[in-house]
């Protein structure tokens, strides 16, 4: 039996990971965005685990929502990218700068 | 060591790495592929804690839909990958204590003596429950609300997504049928009374003048 403390360990290595990506990854739109499916998996991963030990079913159905709002997140996030692309030619961050003054 | 232990180290193992690939790959199909496996052995995992539903929802939708959008947008998109990655490496001396101190912190806390309950796991012989069914009984009565409200989310995520990506095309030609059908005689036919001109240059004149 695996004790619940290794799950949520797991979950935080996880979340330390795609922190760690998004600090490295800060120029690149898309790695960004995929870092922020690695965060979302980890705390999804932190509820089904306590869903499962506290045996409360309401872990999971939260975990359906994250899961929803996550998936309209990347897809508008993907689309502003495409659009950004289409203006721009580039997804360089450093080049986003058309608001400053 | 037990085989689910097994199977949960196994499965961890490979959603780190994967998950480490995902953040430091060079190319962007590459990161989208490791993270297409990260999410396949969480799946792995939730399997493991009896979260069936779940566990084939994160297939479906994440594998099956999110991750071949991403892959649609990596290929659509024309990259300069060396652009994006001069000073890749500049930022790890910040970020990775930041890092290793957050997993820390989290670690002392979650490791603790208050999260080492392995209270309440079902028994083994109640294998007849189902997952699916247990959610649906709680998701359309007591989170029905929550429910629709997902659903008005995934409707303005559908219509945000298509409005900015949308674009009227100029200079194309199409064909409209109802212009088609309007179409008279009078509007497209004009008939012209050609005279041939006379005399002057000394010809024939013609013999219906």
């Amino acid at each position: 039996m695996v004790p619940l403390s290794h799950y949520l360990i797991l979950g935080a290595a996880l979340f330390a990971i795609s922190v760690l990506g998004i600090f490295l990854n800060r120029k690149n739109v898309i790695i960004l965005l995929m870092a922020i499916e690695l965060n979302l998996l980890a705390v999804n991963l932190n509820f089904i685990a306590f869903s499962y030990y506290l045996q409360d079913l309401s872990g999971q159905v939260f975990v359906f929502f994250i899961l929803t709002v996550a998936a309209a997140e990347s897809a508008i996030g993907l689309a502003i990218l495409v659009a950004l692309f289409r203006n721009l030619r580039t997804i360089h961050v450093d080049d986003l700068g058309s608001l400053k003054g | 060591m037990s085989f689910p232990e097994i199977v949960f180290y196994a499965l961890g193992a490979v959603l780190l790495l994967s998950a480490l690939r995902v953040v430091t790959a060079r190319n962007p199909v590459h990161a989208a592929l490791f993270l297409v496996l990260s999410f396949a052995s969480a799946a792995g995992l939730w399997l493991l804690l009896h979260a069936e539903f779940l566990a084939i929802t994160l297939i479906l939708v994440y594998v099956g839909a999110v991750m071949v959008l991403f892959l649609f947008v990596i290929m659509m998109l024309d990259i300069n990958v060396d652009r994006l990655r001069e000073g890749f490496w500049r930022m790890l001396p910040l970020a990775l204590p930041l890092a290793l101190v957050l997993l820390g912190i989290m670690a002392t806390t979650l490791a603790g003596p208050w999260f080492g309950l392995a209270v309440r796991v079902p028994s083994p012989e109640d294998a007849a429950r189902s997952n699916t069914r247990e959610i649906g009984q709680v998701l359309y009565t007591d989170y029905v609300y929550p429910f629709e409200l997902a659903a008005v989310i995934l409707l303005v995520a559908i219509v945000a997504a298509i409005a900015l990506t949308l674009r009227a095309r100029k200079n194309v030609r199409y064909i409209d049928p109802a212009e088609q059908v309007r179409a008279r005689r009078e509007g497209r036919v004009r008939l012209v009374d050609l005279r041939a001109p006379r005399g002057e240059g000394g010809g024939e004149p013609p013999a219906s003048a």
